[in-house]
């Protein structure tokens, strides 16, 4: 039943074979018994069996919400959810309960879902592994199936397990990670430089980035205002279809979100792809790309060959700029946005109390990681006044010239782009922990980053499992607000690859 | 673009001295609204500490600012009062500096494109301190920016701590740039009185300096006539118009003095100390901040449009209209006293003084409602007498216990020569304390009325004209003036209760037999 779709659930839920509570306490189960995954900061588990309760009843009386009405989900801990602790994996607001939910979280819970918990990621959503959060790293459930533990060569016999574990990728990694291993049936992530995408690539689930302007932020702990999406993660195209119509829309608490009115959609049973054009830019054969990748890409464009599509060969020539323009404008932002943590109004407060100033500079120094304080001092550095032309507003030139290609391009007669997601397939954390974020993030982020500068929308569709027996995705990019054109693309990819089902064995230590 | 020509070099102010001086303005108003700029919690003065402060406003992570319709219009109406064009694309920017009643950590003001930009404003002084020259001068306004204020610090010295209230937080400035076109405190506090008045006639702020819904800051420096402008240091922290000033002369002459006595001027800013009358250095704005400007991601530029501009199929509820706007602008303070010298045929001078006190045009013309007396002499009235009893004893036009009506009443016994102009201010003086008589009445309990009988005149007359032979005699020689003695003698007699015009026709007469 939990390796169901939502669709499926939904319809079981409506049927009476499966009830809401019955559905909700599985998940919950299942949530404890894979607790080493550390996909999970807060579970909430009260407050979803009173939600499964209230909604067993509205089944009872033939009145369920909607689809989405008793589907248990799970969301990042980077939204805000009234009376539930949301940390961003941080010291800072460890213990933060905030008194509002974020717009998203809302309007999921006016459809009924159940909220199970807040899951893990990188402190305030800066990574790309899912490591560097203050409740530890989220472990890819990959890392416990049959697939990964058939192809894995032991180095040697005194080589524990532990060490075999990989990431799930970042920064939504704790949201891939619980959709992935069947404990939820779809989960909210968000997508600042690739944080859904990447995450939905190693754990070989669909990852959606929405048109920036399409879902609201209201309520979305910010990283990048500029950039920031909330993304969803479910099993299969279709539901993410399903999710995307109920949180898409204008919200008059967001003044970045567009007026016209949303209209949600389903996708046709037999998309067809045979009048479309595919797009492969050729700086996405970026360097570090694996063989293998390669491969799966190739294969996949003469998939959609076959069936008719036309595919060409395309170029976004300043590809190779967009790393250091984001790390720029991130930074940035990220020194603007962080200011408000000072102890005073919310979070933690240093106990160090000899001026105001020493407080705030105790706080923050107590508050954030490494990485948080470095990007805020980059990103101070960056605004300061003699710099300011020079990086902020030359990286905001460069951002347009990267949004304008994708306009060239989509303009010439390229309906979707086909890309990779990731260099390779997910690497084990000692590796991974080898590099620090700064690096990492520029290497991991290539791929996804530039649908983010230009606000497109873009998603993960799992592909192949790579020789390592771990999940490959592909990438498809869209033109802004045609998320129908791009899910239906992806939906007809995913049933050509038909993306084999994770054989999760027991998560446990050695 | 053009800029306009720098006005000449100012006057020099009584103190002496060759030095120019140049002082501009800073001027931060509160809009008058309901909610604040970008959140939806009230605005209201004086309410129990944070019991007026929104999720945004208290910098909850997560919250995203909405741009009040209300704010906008009254910077745009402010704007066009003030002769500026209005950008029809502005921006919002982040100003980032930590400060305790700064949640966010930064302020959302205009600073790369403000509302509304290069317009001007002209206030009238009296020189010499009399009513009776007044010349106009302009001041141009750089740019009017909306902003957001911060909440209030109060520091507990005795405690170590620092007490924040953020009601102030968020609530919604339009801040006033004047160019340093001034050369004196006088001048200063004339814009800013008109500028007041301007502000409180549109409605877009009460700007009430007492209850810092107006804050004025003063960028003060001096120099050698010809030679380049010297280094200016900003005034703040000054509290009225009075001693905006006071402080503003006090720092022209410190700089005058310290330039004289061969110091320099530092660029800083200092506080006004309305005790001591002088301005001291501030200690916290040492050191020359960087506030790392940057656009505010979270709010599209602001489009404002015209008539022309106006796309078709567009909710009303959306966009505003600037030419919708500006055919509503009420009468500014200007036009109202123009409008009063030429239907009344008042002075300049006293339209002034009449436009400047909250409510007294307004009683002026229920006065003249109700009464036959010219408007030349019911201005006396009101300037003369019940604006000194209004400011002998500290009252507002409303707070007046002679109303319109009584006041009224009293002129017309004046006019149809019941009573003397001397008892009528008696009169006035009684219904000053307020206990509910109508003058007609006072004027029979004190027996005020002029006395009718030309025979009890007659004998009065005769009476005054027999004690005083010295004064017959010159007046018999030649000498006319020596009547009004004798008038004035008269009116003594009757204790004010004579015509005086009468009088002297019966005297005359007496006089020439």
């Amino acid at each position: 039943m939990l390796r169901a779709s939502l669709r499926q659930v939904s319809a079981a839920l409506k049927e009476g074979q499966v009830t809401p509570t019955e559905l909700c306490q599985r998940c919950l189960s299942l949530i404890k018994s894979t607790k080493l995954l550390n996909a999970y900061i807060t579970v909430a588990e009260e407050t979803a069996l009173k939600q499964a309760e209230e909604s067993e009843k509205r089944y009872r009386r033939g009145q369920p919400l909607g689809i989405l009405d008793g589907i248990p989900i799970a969301v990042k801990d980077n939204f805000n959810t009234a009376g539930i602790e949301t940390t961003c994996a941080s010291n800072m607001l460890k213990g933060y309960i905030p008194p509002y939910n974020a717009t998203v979280v809302q309007k999921l819970q006016d459809q009924g879902a159940v909220l199970l918990g807040k899951t893990n990621l990188d402190e305030f959503a800066m990574g790309s592994g899912s490591t560097d959060g203050v409740f530890g790293p989220v472990r890819n459930p990959w890392s416990y199936s049959r697939q990964y533990k058939e192809k894995s060569v032991p180095k040697s016999d005194s080589e524990r397990e532990e060490f075999k574990w990989v990431i799930t990728g970042g920064s939504s990694g704790g949201s891939a990670a619980a959709v992935s291993s069947f404990t939820c049936f779809a989960a909210l992530g968000s997508d600042t430089g690739g944080s859904t995408r990447n995450p939905a690539a190693h754990c070989g689930v669909v990852g959606l980035k929405p048109t920036y302007g399409l879902i609201s932020r209201h309520g979305l702990i910010p990283l990048v205002n500029s950039m920031d999406v909330p993304g969803i993660l479910t099993r299969c195209v279709d539901d993410a279809a399903v999710v995307l119509g109920s949180l898409a829309g204008h919200d008059p608490k967001d003044s970045t979100t567009i007026q016209d009115v949303f209209q949600p959609f389903e996708l046709p049973s037999l998309p067809d792809v045979s009048k479309l054009c595919i797009g492969i830019p050729k700086e996405y054969n970026a360097p570090g790309l694996s063989s293998e990748i390669l491969s799966v890409w190739s294969k996949a464009a003469d998939l959609f060959k076959n069936a008719g599509a036309k595919v060409i060969e395309v170029s976004l020539p300043h590809t190779r700029y967009s790393i250091v323009c984001y790390h720029v404008l991130c930074t940035a932002e990220v020194a603007s946005n962080m200011a408000r943590f000072d102890g005073l109004e919310y979070g933690h407060r240093s106990d160090v109390n000899k001026s105001t100033e020493s407080m705030y500079a105790a706080t923050r120094r107590e508050g954030f990681n490494d990485v948080v304080r470095g990007r805020i001092l980059s990103g101070n550095y960056f605004l300061l006044k003699q710099n300011y032309e020079n990086y902020f507003v030359k990286a905001q030139k460069v951002r347009r010239l990267i949004a304008n290609d994708f306009v060239k391009v989509f303009g010439s007669g390229v309906d979707i782009l086909l890309t990779p997601t990731t260099l390779k397939d997910a690497v084990p954390y000692m590796e991974f922990i080898k590099e620090d974020n700064r690096t990492r993030s520029t290497q991991d982020d290539i791929l996804t980053q530039a649908a983010n500068m230009a606000g497109l929308p873009a998603i993960n569709v799992p592909t192949a499992l790579s020789e390592r027996g771990l999940p490959v995705g592909l990438q498809f990019i869209g033109r802004s607000f045609q998320e129908k054109q791009l899910l239906t693309v992806a939906k007809w990819f995913e049933k050509q690859v038909k993306f084999p089902m994770i054989q999760l064995e027991e998560v446990k230590g050695a | 673009r053009l800029a306009s020509p720098r006005p000449p070099p100012a006057i020099t102010a009584p103190s002496g001295g060759a030095e120019t001086r140049v002082v501009g303005l800073e001027i931060h108003a509160q809009i008058s609204s309901n909610s604040k700029l970008f959140s939806g919690s009230q605005v209201q003065f004086a309410a129990p500490p944070n019991s007026l402060v929104s999720f945004f406003d208290a910098s909850l992570p997560g919250t995203l600012p909405v741009l009040n319709r209300r704010c906008v219009e009254a910077a745009v109406m402010t704007g066009l009062a003030l002769n500026c064009s209005i950008n029809k694309k502005s921006l919002f920017d982040r100003k980032h500096y930590f400060y305790a009643d700064l949640p966010a950590g930064y302020q959302i003001t205009q600073q790369r494109v403000p509302i509304a930009v290069n317009g001007s404003l002209s206030y009238s002084l009296c020189i010499d301190n009399k009513m009776s020259q007044m010349v106009t001068k302009t001041v141009r306004i750089k740019q009017i920016q909306l902003e957001q204020d911060s909440g209030k610090s109060l520091h507990d010295d005795s405690r170590s701590q620092t007490l924040v209230d953020l009601n102030r937080a968020g609530v919604g400035l339009m801040e006033v740039v004047m160019e340093p076109d001034m050369c004196c405190g006088e001048e200063a506090a004339a814009a800013v009185r008109e500028l007041q008045l301007i502000l409180q006639t549109l409605g877009s702020s009460q700007a009430i300096m007492a209850e810092g819904q107006l804050r004025v800051d003063a960028n003060v420096s001096v120099h050698h006539p010809g030679e380049p402008y010297g280094v200016r240091t900003e005034v703040k922290n000054i509290n009225s118009i009075r001693f905006l000033a006071k402080a503003i002369d006090y720092e022209i002459q410190r700089q005058i003095e310290e330039l004289e006595n061969g110091g320099t001027i530092l660029n800083e800013t200092r506080a006004f100390d309305s005790k001591l009358g002088c301005t001291v250095p501030m200690r916290d704005k040492e050191g020359m901040q960087d506030y790392r400007f940057m656009p505010e991601p979270n709010l599209p530029p602001l489009i404002l449009y015209d008539t022309k501009s106006l796309p078709a199929n567009v909710n009303h509820q959306q966009v505003v209209n600037i030419d919708w706007i500006h055919e509503r602008l009420p009468d500014l303070p200007s036009a109202k006293r123009a409008k009063l010298v030429e239907l009344y045929g008042i002075l300049p001078e006293h339209s002034f003084t009449l436009v400047n006190e909250d409510g007294l045009t307004e009683f002026f013309e229920n006065v003249l409602k109700q009464t036959q007396m010219k408007p030349k002499k019911v201005i006396g009235w009101i300037l003369n007498d019940l604006l000194s009893y209004l400011k002998q004893h500290s009252c507002t036009v409303k707070e007046s216990p002679v109303s319109s009506v009584l006041l009224a009443d009293l002129l017309n016994l004046l006019e149809k020569k019941e009573i003397s102009a001397s008892a009528a201010k008696q009169v006035f003086e009684e219904l000053w304390k307020g206990e509910g008589k109508t003058p007609l009445e006072i004027v029979k309990e004190k027996q005020l009325q002029l006395i009718e009988d030309r025979e009890e005149l007659e004998q009065i007359c005769q009476a005054v004209i027999d004690e005083h032979e010295k004064e017959v005699m010159a007046i018999k020689a030649g000498n006319q003036k020596i009547v009004n003695k004798l008038i004035g003698l008269v009116q003594r007699a009757t204790q004010g209760r004579s015509n005086p015009v009468l009088v002297k026709q019966i005297l005359e007469k007496k006089l020439s037999e």
